[in-house]
């Protein structure tokens, strides 16, 4: 698909005739102008969001300054008022709450990192390798693509029983091939780091895959061939025009895959349930345990407005940083 | 034109946003439709071998309950792991069941969130008297010196299997009488090469870990939680409790496969038990339903008390069970009178027959109790326990704090232990002080 302007730009409709009739001159002044389309258009997307997302989070900031465990859950809203009390616990170093919680942040930012660097390395392997047509290619795009599109209980799950110590094929697997002698743990103790790590991944990088690939289709096919003509060899070309031309693009999936991956409960919580090792502890699954199986949920809601708060600085500095290096808004 | 359809269409979308946001709110679900039609919402634990056998047990009683009484009964089954996160999501939304089952030590800090109808003495009465109920079941319905807020359904006890083949093949003559003896008995069946371990243990669970913490607390003397809520997770003689049971998979008297550090239910210990591979398991009497679904005859396994500490250490009690059961709860705001009658049927001592013969559980009733389903000399056993050597938990408000942080801990523990580093004393204190400040935050 060529970079070029858009399709319509050309073909301007034409001025509307002036209304001569005196009936139809009262019409349109009635009719609503177009300035308001939009955001009629819009309203019930801000609604929803609001009711889903925006009134909730309110609610959250509220509760956590509340002392709400199981004595106020009935009316929540009766729940004595502490302040900051709820912040001051989470983010106290010496306690074991406080230990805790920076640890899991710790535990969480290395598995983004880990996550989104993998992923976005093998999506782009695929999607350069995918870039020339040839046989079977559609099937094998098709292949890349299970592990996002699987359901994601049924998709981790299944990773949960490879991973049994005895029972597992990832150690049958690796007995037989010589490399351990079968009796890891991937489950529990501080291997249990790579297999949140390798299962994340091999959900995610087909998004990568997909984001790249349409990146790619948008590098106009000439570029490549003057480029060979004037003697750029596979690397160079990747370097100087893949990589640049990517950009945009890259911008947008390091972002949403670092997103994704720091707030990601669903895979610690199939593959650990609640008995989450210290390895594994991710920051959603952290806050989960400290207020549902502790019911003290003032708490959570404390720890998850600092998560937010976080997200919220690294999105922005993200951004921010990325404009002033002159990155093209795509 | 224009500017009507789309006038119309901003109104209609609002509309769709207010009426979608109604709805909820206080009350239950019950409901009397037209023609006396009475309707009541049954939420029930899992009690047998799977959730569908939940159902195929329970379903025959509640349409017997209705032709009794007309009322019907909406059945949901709701498994272990999300029974207490559905319990408390109901009370917060006010979207609650009319009945329910609860794990019994959950009595009294669910009776903090007065969400649920007191039993006083007028709707005992309806249900056929206090007097009906076991001693025992009855110290674990609510805080004392309060009005219960539940009422004893089905009874459990602890108590260990052993499986008699394998205690013959490693030339074990009598099972076990001490605690000693158990390690003996496990250390001269655990064989690593050849896949044959002493015990099993559901070791990612955090509710078994921490009723043995209790069980074993008692006999050491240690009070993990006292009467008014204090908690002493650090005491030496709790630090020996956990000990105990850690020791099983971490250690020299290793007698536990390190990969029963996964099991996540004790369903998944059972499998080790049943399949062979362990020669015993400390659970709760309802297991053998399950030893029976995995193929497993009776005549395969002994039952006996799990043995004590002997001599037990200065300040320690006998004491080789929690009281454990299930208890039926009704939630405020539930049409009184249908809920209550279907708490009498339950408690009836025929559907206590009928339904603890089929969950494998002890009836909670004196009426029930000599029934000759109950004739089975295991059952002696679970009722010599529950009688004798069962305490209750501390019926306190932050009963469920203590069981999530202690337990959790535990379960660290036993993974640590598992993965070859060694668990010492020190190690645990330190992880029970950190359970302690987790619990202290919790308010």
């Amino acid at each position: 698909m060529p970079v070029s302007a858009h399709p319509r730009a050309k073909t301007v409709p034409p001025a509307s005739p002036s209304p001569t009739d005196p009936e139809e001159r009262g019409r349109r002044r009635r009719s609503l102008s177009p300035r308001y389309l939009p955001y009629l258009l819009v309203l019930p997307a801000v609604v929803f969001e609001l009711l889903v997302h925006i009134i909730p989070m309110i609610a959250g900031v509220y509760m956590s300054t509340l002392q709400l465990n199981q004595f106020f859950l009935r009316n929540w809203l009766e729940a004595p008022g502490v302040g900051l009390a709820n912040y001051r616990v989470a983010v106290d170093l010496d306690g074991a709450v406080g230990d805790a919680l920076v640890r899991s942040f710790l535990v969480t930012l290395a598995f983004a990192l880990a996550s989104v660097v993998l992923s976005w390395f093998f999506g782009m392997l695929g999607a350069v390798l995918l870039q020339r047509p040839f046989r079977g290619r559609g099937l094998v795009r098709t292949l890349f693509l299970i592990p996002y599109a699987l359901p994601i209980y049924a998709g981790v799950i299944t990773w949960k029983f490879m991973l049994e110590r005895d029972t597992g094929m990832v150690n049958s697997l690796l007995e037989s091939l010589g490399l351990t002698d079968g009796n890891t743990f991937w489950l529990i103790g501080d291997n249990a780091f790579y297999s949140i790590v390798v299962v994340s991944v091999w959900r995610l990088w087909p998004f990568a895959f997909l984001a790249l690939v349409a990146g790619l289709q948008s590098i106009p096919d000439q570029i490549y061939e003057a480029a060979s003509v004037d003697g750029a060899g596979q690397w160079k070309q990747f370097r100087h025009f893949t990589m640049p031309m990517l950009a945009p693009v890259n911008l947008v999936l390091f972002l949403v895959l670092f997103l994704w991956t720091f707030n990601d409960f669903n895979v610690p919580y199939i593959l650990f349930s609640q008995s989450v090792p210290p390895s594994a502890d991710l920051l959603s699954i952290h806050i989960y345990n400290n207020s549902f199986i502790t019911w003290n949920f003032g708490l959570g809601s404390a720890m998850s407005v600092l998560l937010l708060l976080f997200l919220l600085v690294v999105t922005s500095v993200y951004l921010v940083v990325n404009r002033r290096r002159g990155a093209v808004d795509a | 034109m224009r500017r009507r359809v789309l006038g119309a269409a901003a109104v209609a979308a609002s509309l769709a946003v207010v009426t979608s946001c109604g709805g909820g709110g206080g009350g239950s679900s019950s409901s009397t439709d037209g023609g006396g039609e009475q309707t009541l919402t049954y939420w029930a634990s899992n009690q047998g071998t799977s959730l569908d056998n939940d159902v195929e047990v329970l379903q025959p009683e509640l349409d017997k309950f209705e032709q009794e009484t007309g009322i019907t009964v909406e059945l949901e089954v709701i498994p272990w792991d999300s029974l207490l996160n559905r319990i408390l999501a109901a009370t917060t939304s006010g979207q609650a069941p009319d009945v329910l089952n609860i794990g019994n030590t959950w009595s009294a800090s669910l009776q903090a969130t007065g969400a649920f109808m007191p039993f006083d003495d007028a709707a005992f009465e309806a249900i056929g008297g206090q007097d009906k109920f076991l001693e025992t079941s009855l110290s674990s319905t609510g805080a004392e010196g309060e009005t219960p807020t539940s009422v004893p359904l089905y009874g459990l006890a602890y108590a260990l299997y052993y499986n008699k083949q394998m205690f013959a093949d490693a030339g074990i003559t009598e099972p076990p009488a001490t605690w000693d003896d158990v390690i003996a008995a496990g250390q001269q069946i655990t064989d690593p090469e050849a896949d044959r371990w002493g015990m099993t243990i559901a070791g990612a669970s955090y509710t078994e870990s921490a009723h043995f913490a209790f069980i074993f607390g008692k006999q050491h003397g240690a009070d993990f939680i006292d009467d008014q809520g204090e908690a002493n997770f650090t005491t030496p003689e709790a630090v020996a409790a956990v000990k105990q049971y850690t020791d099983l998979i971490a250690g020299d008297q290793q007698i536990v496969n390190p990969s029963a550090a996964q099991n996540a239910t004790t369903n998944e210990a059972v499998q080790d038990f049943t399949s062979g591979s362990a020669a015993m398991i400390m659970a709760q009497n309802n297991v053998e339903a399950s030893f029976a679904s995995n193929g497993m005859d009776p005549d395969q396994y002994g039952v006996i008390p799990i043995p004590l500490l002997d001599p037990l250490p200065a300040g320690g009690q006998a004491v080789n069970s929690h009281v454990a059961g299930i208890n039926m709860s009704i939630f405020e705001g539930a049409d009184t009178d249908a809920a209550l009658q279907f708490v009498e049927f339950m408690t009836s001592p025929e559907e206590q027959v009928t339904l603890n013969d089929q969950f494998g559980s002890l009836p909670v009733v004196t009426e029930a109790q000599d029934a000759p389903e109950f004739s089975d000399p295991n059952l002696a056993v679970y009722n010599e326990v529950l009688a004798n050597t069962a305490a209750a938990l501390p019926m306190i408000p932050n009963e469920s704090q203590f069981e999530t942080t202690v337990g959790s801990a535990i379960d660290d523990l036993l993974a640590s232990g598992a993965t070859g580093q060694p668990v010492t004393e020190a190690e645990i204190e330190t992880a029970m002080e950190n359970a302690q400040q987790q619990m202290g935050a919790g308010g």
